[in-house]
């Protein structure tokens, strides 16, 4: 088990410590709500994990950094930003298929720019944003976060 | 309430999909595998070591995230930030999209309901961009995966554009309206 991992554990059981202190039909509550989500993202978690296994195990090194690497330049940015925003996975999920892709080869920038697409961009989801907020905010919000989201990785890129 | 059943009925079709899809994952893997039994040892041995890295901190994320849910409930953050101004709203945002949990989808109802409150454009870009990528669970799952450098980095330039893009948005969208209000009576559907 690495540092990060026992932070993290830690940190859990502290918080639960000090809720259930406060208030124990909330803590009982809370660990309802984290059974159920625990089950619902089981399946998505498995399917990335395995998903990742092939794309390590099947697709060489080289042909991944050819496509998201180093030398894809801007075209493979623009790639995975876009793949980004139209994929719908759960958020959680996008770290450890990110990590995979940075070990098979791809750079910095391209990582930082797909988990920043993936999470901010949502185009399954517009039509539902479109409703809720109207056509102006959720298109400015949509557009300029792809904007951004290559801005940040770009810089991600240069001081990493 | 309404709303709510039509929540829960979502995510059970959500799992059921995901779950066959799950099998249909499996037999596609069990196929290539066959075919290749070269490939079997290092797709089998890369998967588990992403599995037990997940496992190790999927447990405790689940938690944190349960546990925000319940203490963070949606109408407070709906009534704090439907009542700050300023830049200081902004931030608040941040703050506040990055406690609760759930999907995006889940956060629009949200900021659709400021809106109608009145709260300010920027803080409410804010918010949704807070809620999408530094939620605190999720930044702990990018810190077991990529490390510290890389989430402590992106986390400084996402609040950093975030708030950026909250304030741009609002001038687009009030320059816009004033715009459209002069042109009062004239072609309106014509302007977007």
């Amino acid at each position: 088990m690495n540092t990060t991992a026992i932070f993290i554990n830690v940190f859990a059981i502290g918080c639960l410590i000090f809720i259930f202190i406060k208030d124990r039909t909330k803590t009982k509550q809370a660990l309802t709500v984290a059974l159920k989500s625990f089950f619902r993202i089981l399946p998505i978690v498995l399917i990335i994990i395995i998903f990742i296994g092939l794309l390590l195990g099947f697709v060489p090194q080289n042909q991944i950094s050819k496509i998201v690497g180093e030398q894809a330049g801007f075209s493979g940015v623009l790639v995975v930003a876009l793949l980004g925003a139209f994929l719908h996975i759960p958020s959680l999920i996008s770290f450890p298929l990110a990590a995979s892709l940075l070990k098979s080869g791809a750079s910095i920038t391209s990582i930082a720019v797909f988990i920043t697409t993936l999470t901010m961009i949502g185009v399954v989801t517009l039509p539902l944003e479109i409703r809720e907020l109207g056509k102006k905010m959720a298109f400015l919000r949509n557009g300029i976060s792809f904007i951004i989201a290559i801005i940040i990785g770009i810089i991600m890129g240069a001081i990493l | 309430m309404k709303d709510y059943d039509k929540e829960k009925r979502h995510k059970e079709r959500d799992i059921k999909q995901d779950s066959i899809l799950l099998g249909v994952t499996l037999i596609i893997t069990i196929v290539l595998l066959s075919i290749f039994p070269d490939k079997r040892e290092a797709v089998i041995t890369k998967s588990w070591e992403f599995f037990i890295e997940m496992i190790l901190i999927l447990p405790a994320v689940i938690v944190l995230m349960g546990i925000f849910s319940v203490f963070v409930p949606k109408e407070m953050v709906v009534k704090y930030l439907g009542k700050t101004a300023g830049i200081k709203a902004v931030f608040l945002g941040i703050l506040m999209g990055a406690l609760p949990t759930g999907p995006l989808y889940v956060a629009f109802p949200m900021a659709s309901a400021l809106l109608k409150k009145g709260a300010q454009i920027s803080c409410i870009i804010a918010f949704l961009s807070a809620w999408a990528c530094i939620k605190i669970p999720q930044e702990l799952v990018e810190l077991q995966f990529l490390g510290a450098k890389f989430m402590a980095a992106r986390l400084i330039l996402t609040i950093i554009f975030v708030v950026i893009m909250g304030i741009l948005i609002e001038r687009l969208i009030e320059w816009n309206d004033k715009k459209e209000s002069k042109s009062i009576g004239g072609k309106d559907d014509a302007s977007i």
